[in-house]
């Protein structure tokens, strides 16, 4: 009997975020989700998927009813110690190419709570890196992990669904490289503190920038934050002189008034040898006077810009995104036509094709040395070409109807293609593993 | 004739402007470096061109505007081509074949020149004059190229209203150091051309200097190239001021090359100088 591809799970939209944080896996409950999907009769293969947006178990069963009660009940005593009931409510349950088609869009960061947002993928690799360690996948799940990395990668490559920003210190990094082309080597300077200000310093020392100062009304609070990036502490007088010599200003006082006046910029410009300055202003109220904008080689954005630029690149991604589902389709196309060739009959169907082509070809070929022969006589090479072929054929084509039944039939169904290569002869090309990876 | 060749150039080159269009609108990796093919293939026809008028006319092929024209636009390609190598700004090719087939389509305009050339021409002052001249103009139209580019890329910035372009350009920082290279390996190129070309005309016709309407403009252009590559170098002036200023030194340059032909009477004329002509 053919296996059921399913997968059931709960995601940002279905569960709420309490709920996802009862589900959310230490080790030693995922530990026990995998043992149970290895030893539990109704599975034969499966992998489980846990992070802090969804919970996912993909598997394959003939008894696919029973297996996903079975999951549920351990999920919601295992993890959240809550109700089946209450649980199931939230979780979706999709089958065969719909579970497909969910993996791919899940792989590809569609389904994610940002769309387009990297990390998703590298989450279901060290999923799937798990469950071959705990030998729970199998053929199928091999065979859909290895296309869901595939299409994550088209996805990226063919789509400009990750190619901006949509955090506002993305946004900030992503300027300044339209600036100053690499931010190897360049200067920053934080004045002020506050979450948003240092995680878009963080951002820039992470894309290169080398060297950072911190300025601050009170010294302490400079030496506070400049001590976590390492960075040179300043008092509020010496923003002045800095300005001689950093590239990029970030600014999020609490202060009423403007930090940064037009001529205090003004003035820097003729030390600077006008290089490029790059202001970014998330301070409310403003930091910098909005004059500064209208300087030579100076360019100032405050929040509202900067949310602006998210906007739009919010937009882009979702016009990007109906590209990446056409992407996913074709891909979930390609996998049902794989699925389809993992059974019995077409398997041995196939075998005698190749068998039937090779004889024709073999026989093409040797015409011309045929061609004295009487036509009996040709008749009975034939049928020699044919019955060795059948002879040879016969027992693998038994012990594939022997295993029909089996629960291992996917793994050797997949060698036997493999090992007469039946995909490559047949109708459609499959990727091969290689360009999977 | 070699005119096979010039047809082949032409088209080549057409092609590779109709791929890099193709390139800004559609941002496929592929068919830049395609077109980029094709404008090497055409760039290597129109240097087979080259060379075997040079070996009919025993001179550089430059003497009348239909062959200036067409070498302005090799010495463009030529100049785009290392540039790619050392910046690999695939849009660069966007804006800088078009120029080029531009040239290419008005020098395939122009009518033949025919008729034996006089032995004036036939020195090496005058090709190495017109080599280095149009080496720097063809610098210089980089420098041009590229101020456009960063004028585009620093107004959506400046103004915070991002268009298409914006994906499609390179960095501000890019296009400065562009447009600072190609200045700076320009400049030296136009005063050696200016010189070889002074030394030839006390070789040809016996005096350095005749303040001919084309070579007082040549001085002028010479004097703001040489005002901008100061500012630039000593000032440190970058950015707008010093794209808007390598746009209108660019300008000049043109007014020199073609406007001084066209307009104005001089010796240094090419329906003068022309192959057949007096």
């Amino acid at each position: 009997m053919k296996a059921k591809i399913v997968n059931i799970g709960v995601n940002h939209e279905t569960a709420p975020v309490e709920l996802r944080e009862c589900l959310a896996a230490d080790p030693e409950s995922s530990a026990k989700i995998f043992g149970a999907l290895r030893d539990l009769s109704c599975v034969r293969e499966g992998m489980f998927l846990s992070t802090c947006n969804r919970v996912e178990v993909l598997f394959t069963s003939d008894r696919a009813a029973e297996a996903r009660q079975e999951i549920l009940s351990l999920i919601s005593s295992g993890l959240g110690k809550l109700q089946s009931e209450a649980l199931s409510s939230c979780f979706y349950s999709l089958e065969d190419l719909n579970a497909v088609r969910h993996v791919f869009r899940v792989a590809s960061s569609l389904d994610s709570m940002v769309v387009g947002e990297p990390q998703i993928l590298g989450q279901i690799k060290e999923a799937y890196q798990r469950a071959t360690q705990e030998k729970t996948s199998g053929v199928i799940v091999n065979r859909l992990m290895h296309r869901a990395f595939h299409v994550a990668k088209r996805v990226r490559t063919e789509t400009g669904i990750c190619a901006s920003a949509v955090s506002i210190s993305y946004a900030a990094v992503e300027l300044a490289k339209k600036i100053f082309h690499s931010l190897e080597g360049k200067s920053v300077l934080l004045i002020g503190a506050g979450e948003m200000a240092e995680l878009a310093a963080l951002h820039l020392v992470n894309n290169g920038v080398s060297s950072m100062s911190v300025a601050n009304r009170t010294f302490e609070r400079a030496m506070a934050v400049a001590g976590r990036f390492g960075a040179k502490p300043l008092s509020f007088d010496e923003i002045a002189r800095e300005l001689f010599e950093v590239d990029i200003v970030i600014c999020s006082t609490a202060s009423a008034e403007h930090v940064i006046s037009f001529e205090q910029v003004k003035r820097s410009l003729r030390k600077r040898r006008n290089r490029p300055l790059f202001f970014i202003d998330i301070a409310i109220p403003r930091d910098v006077e909005p004059t500064v904008n209208n300087l030579p080689n100076v360019y100032v954005y405050d929040i509202d810009d900067l949310k602006g630029i998210i906007a739009l690149n919010v937009d882009q991604r979702k016009r990007e995104a109906v590209r990446a589902e056409r992407i996913v389709e074709e891909e979930v196309l390609k996998f049902g036509q794989w699925l389809n060739t993992l059974s019995v009959v077409p398997t041995i169907v196939a075998l005698q094709e190749k068998a039937g082509a090779i004889i024709q070809a073999e026989l093409k070929k040797s015409n011309s040395l045929m061609e004295h022969l009487a036509d009996g006589q040709k008749e009975a090479v034939e049928m020699l070409a044919r019955s060795i072929a059948e002879k040879v054929l016969n027992d693998p084509i038994l012990f594939l109807k022997g295993k029909a039944e089996r629960a291992a039939v996917d793994t050797y169904l997949d060698v036997a293609r493999r090992l007469f290569n039946l995909d490559r002869n047949h109708g459609v090309k499959y990727g091969s593993e290689s360009d999977d990876k | 004739m070699h005119y096979p060749w010039f047809f082949l150039a032409l088209v080549f080159d057409l092609l590779a402007t109709g791929g890099y269009i193709v390139y800004l609108v559609k941002q496929e990796k592929w068919v830049s470096s395609a077109s980029c093919f094709l404008l090497f293939t055409g760039f290597v026809f129109h240097t087979i061109f080259l060379c075997k008028q040079y070996v009919v006319l025993g001179t550089a092929p430059v003497l009348d505007l239909k062959s200036a024209l067409s070498f302005f636009s090799w010495c463009i390609i030529l100049v785009f081509l290392a540039f790619h190598l050392k910046f690999r700004v695939m849009v660069l090719g966007s804006f800088v074949a078009p120029f080029a087939a531009f040239l290419m389509i008005i020098s395939s305009a122009m009518p033949w020149a025919t008729g034996p050339v006089k032995p004036l021409f036939k020195s090496i002052w005058l090709t190495v004059h017109v080599s280095t001249i149009f080496l720097g103009n063809g610098l210089f139209a980089i420098t041009f190229v590229a101020a456009v580019m960063y004028l585009i890329q620093e107004r959506q910035i400046k103004h915070k209203r991002f268009g298409s372009f914006y994906r499609r350009l390179p960095s501000l920082a890019t296009l400065d150091s562009i447009n600072h290279y190609a200045l700076i390996c320009g400049f030296p190129f136009l005063t050696l051309g200016m010189i070889t070309g002074s030394i030839y005309a006390q070789v040809a016709l016996g005096s350095y200097w005749q303040w001919d309407p084309k070579e007082v403009w040549s001085l002028v252009t010479w004097l703001f190239y040489a005002a901008l590559l100061h500012e630039r170098l000593t000032v440190g002036w970058r950015g707008r001021r010093a794209a808007v200023m390598s746009i209108f030194c660019f300008c000049i340059l043109l007014f020199t090359f073609v406007g001084t032909t066209l307009w104005v009477k001089g010796y240094h004329n090419f329906t003068t100088l022309g192959t057949g002509g007096a």
